[in-house]
């Protein structure tokens, strides 16, 4: 193989066609509400844990639709239910962040 | 017996132009208003997107057309029958009515923004809404709109498109509304930065895309994606917004003078009263149902029962007007039997 | 501010909170954090006023710790709280009050995901009988301490020997309150106030004569948040969330602080010193911190109890500038001394913060 100096670059490109979506079917069955999630932030906005840490419930939501690990980003939230309050569709956010924390847990 | 008096429930922008079409039809409409003004929410708004025309010329173009149609204002609807043919009806200043049809305009009701707590309405010094800024615009008077400030933020979606309001639907209008109230503050107070946090823009009336332009390339309006979260006030009074900015996916704090809450359109509280008189039907989103949205908006599932504006779901001011005339014809057609 | 606007809330926001016969639960922490605090309760709310509060020394944690900390399963906690309404069944108590936030919030989610899911109630009644033998009744009211304390906030002030006003100019003391995140985040209308602007705590301080700061973070969390202070690595996101509370509170210059949470006082106290040592800076006047109270503690200072016996020299922040304000009446010399007059020796003082 010859060594140009330079090589193929990887696409961050997702395929939508291809995501495993196994977590997230998890979820949607012992917490409904997350497909109802419409991306607005008001969860990421009053995030506690936010700033310092970049927990955001709508990033580990869409990160997971994307078939992405979210278990990291998920270890931040410190369920001080402000998102549930925000929330304009009513999402029971705790119960989803404690969800996916069981759905993590029986994989492991 | 045939009665040639159509009561009308409502003296908006919707009663008032069906009760012109009617009369020009030959009945006797009359317009039963529960407040001391004809043109509803109208009469208080300054000017109409798109063309920017004066709310109160346009008020008073409708009601010059109304001579010789009976208005009740102060009064409500007592009660409502059936009768074999048309319906009696009794007033709350005591006048009895034998009509062939009724025309629901009742109209809409801005949710109440000091509901969604955590935006500070009637608790913090300079949180206003989409209605008070109209009116400030017609009367200049409000003191919580400071004399020159430097950072004016709007909120789009306040109490629609939200759940736990119990409001699920979106208020369509407020979007456009904000752009336009954005566009007149930055004319008003040309050194002031204007912010719309918004979930999503929906422009999806005539002209509407263009002020969305205008108000980025003429006025340097700045368009956060993300609904604000909570809103607190600081030590000098002014408002301290905390949204997430979701397409860069950062949480943003703004400092604000002064903030605007679009308040939504919500059904009226007399909606399901008035529907119960005449057994009409009331739709899950709490406005009246129609018999389809599609063919039939005007028409309820009860005979003789007619539906105008607002009272079916939000509207514009030209949707109405039309609505109002449709519903003009649809009870001409049904008192010569060709309904 | 709209004073008007917030009470207009507040009427919404309120609970038929049942006058007696009371069965308490203490807290895993307090004890060590702030050792007086849950004695005062029962001395305030038992002995002087005579309530009929009872508690069992069989009673255990509630589990929130583990729960929260996601290192045992919802069905356990519930299995522990059923223990605890089996041990009130049996003292023959219906109204259960709790003296930790945590707890009342898990008590309360327990509740309404047994009602919404009875079957659920149904397996850990089986759980609590195969594991104990015992049987339960759910509570007919629950309560946090607070709200007791809230409760009883005006027969308190008629028995004011201090008030939070300072006694030299008859200025009321400005007094931040801070509510723990699991009162009321969770279900707004089991808190006094509701969550956006909850009364609990002020209307204690409005009560015995100080005036409450609204600040623009009174809504955030204290930054103990369980895994965010557990895990050493993630310290640093504790201590943010308490450094952006105070910023935000500073331009207002509070004389102290009152919270109804375990964690909370604990970490608004701690905290400042640990600011201090990595930024230099202090939040109250003259290099010193600003104090940080239980509601309890509060209380024994209105009620005129000595502060030594209410364990305020546990406090790493001094609350001699609070006393003072306040006219309490202590005994610099005793500050270190226990039981019996035995020195418990004094604490090493911090380079940066003011310690008396």
């Amino acid at each position: 193989m010859v060594d140009f100096g330079f090589g193929l670059s990887k696409s961050s490109a997702v395929r939508l066609d291809q995501v495993d979506l196994s977590l997230y079917r998890k979820l949607e069955v012992l917490e409904p509400g997350v497909r109802t999630c419409m991306s607005c932030g008001s969860c990421s906005a009053t995030c506690t844990a936010g700033p310092w840490s970049g927990m955001s419930v709508r990033k580990v939501i869409l990160n997971l639709q994307r078939g992405k690990d979210v278990s990291a980003m998920m270890q931040n939230c410190m369920l001080c239910g402000k998102c549930s309050m925000v929330c304009p569709r009513g999402i029971n956010t705790r119960h989803l962040i404690l969800s996916l924390c069981r759905i993590y847990g029986e994989r492991k | 017996m045939d009665s040639r008096i159509i009561l009308i429930i409502g003296g908006g922008v919707a009663g008032m132009e069906a009760a012109r079409q009617l009369f020009l039809l030959g009945y006797q409409p009359v317009i039963v208003e529960k407040s001391d003004h004809l043109g509803g929410h109208v009469a208080g708004w300054h000017k109409l997107f798109p063309d920017m025309m004066s709310a109160s010329s346009l008020i008073e173009t409708m009601a010059g057309g109304l001579d010789g149609v009976t208005v009740y204002l102060k009064t409500t609807v007592a009660t409502m029958n059936r009768l074999t043919s048309g319906f009696s009806v009794v007033l709350s200043n005591g006048t009895t009515l034998l009509c062939g049809a009724i025309l629901m305009a009742s109209g809409f009701r801005l949710f109440d923004a000091s509901r969604k707590e955590e935006y500070g309405y009637g608790v913090y010094d300079h949180v206003i809404t989409n209605s008070d800024l109209e009116h400030w615009f017609n009367t200049g008077e409000d003191d919580r709109i400071p004399e020159n400030p430097s950072h004016i933020a709007f909120v789009h979606c306040v109490g629609s498109r939200d759940l736990k309001a119990g409001n699920p639907q979106c208020s369509k209008v407020c979007c456009m509304t904000a752009i336009k109230q954005a566009i007149e503050m930055k004319e008003k107070f040309p050194g002031s930065e204007v912010w719309c946090f918004y979930m999503d823009l929906r422009l999806f009336g005539k002209k509407y895309e263009d002020f969305y332009i205008n108000a980025q390339r003429d006025h340097g309006v700045h368009f956060v994606r993300g609904r604000v979260s909570e809103v607190s006030e600081d030590i000098d009074g002014k408002v301290i917004l905390k949204a997430e900015d979701t397409l860069a996916g950062h949480q943003v704090k703004l400092k604000a003078d002064l903030l605007v809450l679009m308040a939504g359109m919500l059904c009226n509280e007399e909606t399901p009263v008035l529907a119960s008189m005449v057994r009409a039907d009331v739709d899950s989103d709490g406005f009246m149902r129609s018999r389809d949205n599609i063919y039939r908006i005007n028409e309820s599932s009860r005979p003789g029962v007619f539906f105008a504006g607002a009272c079916t779901g939000t509207k514009t001011v030209p949707e109405t007007v039309a609505e109002a005339r449709a519903a003009a014809l649809d009870i001409h057609n049904y008192l010569v039997g060709n309904g | 501010m709209i004073y008007q606007g917030k009470q207009k809330i507040w009427s919404e926001y309120q609970k038929e909170i049942p006058a007696d016969g009371w069965f308490y639960v203490r807290s895993c922490i307090r004890q060590s954090f702030f050792p007086a605090s849950e004695k005062y309760f029962l001395a305030v709310c038992r002995d002087l006023l005579g309530k009929d509060i009872y508690e069992s020394e069989h009673h255990t944690t509630c589990g929130g710790i583990a729960y929260h900390c996601d290192t045992i399963p919802q069905e356990t906690a519930m299995t522990i709280v059923a223990r605890q309404f089996a041990l009130m069944k049996e003292a023959g108590y219906k109204n259960l009050v709790t003296s930790c936030i945590t707890s009342f919030g898990n008590y309360t989610e327990i509740l309404e995901t047994w009602r919404e899911f009875p079957e659920l109630e149904a397996r850990i009644r089986e759980n609590l009988w195969k594991a104990t033998r015992r049987e339960f009744d759910k509570p007919e009211y629950v309560a946090h301490a607070s709200d007791l304390v809230y409760k009883f906030r005006g027969e308190i002030a008629e028995k004011a020997v201090n008030r939070l006003v300072d006694v030299e100019t008859g200025r009321p003391l400005r007094i931040v309150e801070h509510i723990g995140c699991h009162y009321s985040k969770m279900f707004p209308h089991k808190g006094i106030g509701g969550a956006e602007y909850p009364y609990v705590l002020s209307g204690m301080v409005e009560s015995w004569g100080g005036e409450v700061i609204d600040y623009p973070e009174r809504r955030h969390c204290c930054g103990f948040g369980f895994r965010q202070y557990l895990v050493k690595a993630n310290r640093g996101y504790s201590v943010s969330n308490t450094h952006k509370k105070f910023e935000s509170m500073e331009p207002y210059h509070p004389d102290a602080i009152i919270t109804n949470c375990p964690g909370c006082p604990y970490f608004l106290d701690r905290w400042q010193y640990v600011i201090s040592e990595q930024t230099g800076k202090t939040y109250g006047s003259g290099g010193y911190g600003i104090p940080v109270l239980t509601y309890e503690e509060l209380a024994g200072l209105v009620l005129g109890y000595d502060p030594w016996d209410l364990g305020l020299q546990m406090h790493q922040v001094a609350v001699e500038p609070l006393l003072d304000k306040m006219g309490v009446k202590y005994d610099p010399d005793a500050k270190y001394l226990g039981l019996n007059k035995k020195d418990i020796l004094k604490p090493g003082l911090p380079s940066v913060l003011k310690c008396c």
